[in-house]
């Protein structure tokens, strides 16, 4: 658990990695071809994040066909949030980030 | 291709044979799926129910495709929810691979409909189910509140 913990920590140290798991939150299911447009980032670096999210088991992979598609694996997030987070904390948890995310958008309006 | 999709994978330290009794078995699986009872004769056609405590078949379908212990499909639809029925059958797949101390878990629920009710709803409880199904496998508990149904459902 410790060393599956250690990398999930380090993949989503970079906000690189964490936008490819906002464009699959977005998406589900992405080519890396599909993944690389309107980013700023080379398809090396954008193969080489997607491998260490991978390896994390923040990424999970499904060949269809000649394409390896890429899906969001919240598991490992999960997993982490059980473990710090109680049961009765969550509805209490939700409710105040749906308050933030309100307010907020009212100051961007 | 499917329209609604996805894909959870978890590593689990256990063995193929176990964990496919963790998810076939229902005196296993209602420790961690809400206590619900699974009743299906696991063999390729035969059908298959989620039955919640109350009696009620809240899940149907039929098992598509079934090779021990390794890959299994069923047909998937919900009969809670009206929106949810009327979207039809889903497909379930669980697939486990061996590898060093653990097995890969991969779990993927699919739809030929784009933004499917039903693929929406199982994506928000799987993620807690398997991370119970992990818990109970390697420590042999499962997590808080997924061993009973929730109220008012």
């Amino acid at each position: 658990m410790g060393a599956d913990v250690d990398k999930v920590f380090k993949a989503l140290a970079a906000p690189e990695r964490r936008l490819l798991l906002d464009r699959l939150r977005a998406e589900n299911g992405q080519t890396l071809s599909q993944l690389c447009q309107h980013l700023d980032m080379t398809r090396q670096a954008v193969t080489r994040h997607l491998n260490l999210l991978e390896e994390a088991n923040l990424v999970a992979t499904i060949w269809r066909g000649r394409e390896k598609l890429h899906y969001l694996n919240p598991t490992p997030i999960h997993e982490i949030a059980e473990r710090w987070i109680g049961k009765y904390e969550r509805g209490r948890l939700r409710a105040l980030a749906e308050l933030k995310s309100k307010l907020e958008e009212q100051s961007d309006g | 291709m499917a329209e609604s999709e996805f894909v959870y994978v978890t590593y689990i330290r256990t063995t193929p044979e176990k964990l496919w009794r963790a998810l076939t078995e229902p005196e296993f699986t209602r420790k961690f799926w809400v206590d619900t009872v699974q009743e299906c004769e696991w063999k390729l056609g035969a059908s298959w129910t989620l039955r919640v405590p109350d009696g009620r078949a809240a899940d149907t379908g039929e098992v598509v495709e079934i090779d021990p212990p390794r890959r299994l499909v069923l047909s998937w639809q919900n009969h809670l929810f009206p929106e949810m029925t009327a979207e039809g059958f889903t497909r379930m797949t669980y697939e486990l691979e061996a590898k060093g101390e653990t097995v890969k878990l991969t779990l993927t629920h699919t739809m030929d409909k784009r933004d499917s009710k039903t693929i929406k709803a199982v994506s928000n409880g799987w993620p807690h189910l398997l991370a119970s199904l992990k818990s109970l496998l390697e420590t042999g508990k499962s997590l808080e509140g997924t061993d009973r149904w929730p109220e008012g459902i």
